[in-house]
């Protein structure tokens, strides 16, 4: 039995603990992202989600003007912290439309008056279907829409105060 | 006591949903009447990754967007699409994730060429064998 082969097995086993480092200290993303990024706003019109506000339709985000899609929910946690930032964007003059992921009427506007409203228009997606033509895979999730309804950017999880100045360089970009 | 008291209050706690107040879709849970379009859902439902319970396909998963998910595919396999076609709606917007069915693309090659590889590793051990047996 010559050199090579007789240590083979611990060259094995070497190789199998490297690749175990590896994937322990840089853990797989198990972010989904969307690959609609640089195509135009599926289409899609939503209807209300509150009474008070209108609803949302893909044409409304072709408005000329860069405005980010919020996909949130009332049932959903971090979205509480997430409303507190997009309202500092809208304070900043940013447009934010939201799409309210399998909620009630009633819920959403206990939410918002709770957690202040920085949507200019809620659609009800009840069913998730437009959250699933966006490629969006949770809540909550942002979506940088140019002014001719195309997807510039997309951001899985809430918008964290530390994303503000990267969000305002992504949204001057598709200016 | 103090431990039991815990443990009874412990027996009553609500664990923390992340889930919303609505009822699953209408075809999340049901079948489609028409039984050869409910088999052809389910084959693609079993191939389809679930966006929340990564590694469970949406046939398997409790996830409320699987729910949602064999909602669409069944709604429109019940309007007469063809599950390839659906396969292709979701890829574009999720990539080759989504699909548990392997593609072509480079990617997948070693997983083709590994049993070629293997096959051919034991057609050469095998070749060896019978050579050195027939000289010995």
């Amino acid at each position: 039995m010559n050199r090579a082969i007789r240590f083979s097995p611990l060259v094995l086993l070497l190789i199998v603990i490297v690749a175990l480092v590896w994937r322990l200290a840089t853990p797989v993303d198990t972010n989904v992202s969307s690959k609609l990024e640089g195509k135009p706003v599926p289409a899609f019109d939503l209807v209300a989600g509150l009474p008070t506000k209108p609803g949302l339709r893909s044409a409304d985000l072709a408005s000329g003007e860069p405005r980010i899609l919020n996909i949130f929910a009332s049932w959903c946690v971090p979205c509480i912290g997430e409303v507190k930032v997009l309202q500092d964007l809208k304070a900043r003059g940013v447009h934010i439309d939201g799409i309210a992921v399998r909620d009630r009427p009633g819920d959403i506007a206990d939410f918002l008056a709770r957690n202040g409203d920085p949507y200019e228009r809620i659609g009800s997606d009840p069913q998730s279907q437009v959250q699933i033509a966006l490629g969006s895979s949770g809540v909550p999730e942002s979506f940088v829409v140019d002014g001719k309804g195309v997807i510039r950017y997309q951001h899985v999880g809430p918008i964290d105060v530390s994303d503000v100045p990267m969000i305002l360089d992504k949204l001057e970009k598709a200016k | 006591m103090k431990r039991l008291i815990l443990f009874v209050i412990l027996l009553a706690a609500q664990p923390l949903h992340a889930d919303s107040n609505l009822p699953p879709a209408y075809w999340a849970n049901r079948q489609l009447p028409d039984a050869n379009q409910e088999a052809k859902a389910e084959a693609l439902m079993e191939e389809l990754r679930c966006l929340v319970c990564q590694g469970q396909s949406i046939a398997d998963s409790d996830a409320e967007l699987a729910g949602d998910m064999r909602d669409l595919v069944r709604r429109r396999i019940a309007a007469g699409e063809k599950p390839s076609e659906i396969r292709a709606w979701l890829m574009q917007r999720y990539g080759t994730w989504i699909s548990y069915k392997p593609t072509a693309e480079p990617a997948a090659w070693p997983l083709w060429l590994t049993p070629a590889a293997l096959l051919a590793v034991g057609v050469f051990l095998i070749r060896r064998r019978i050579r050195t047996k027939a000289r010995g």
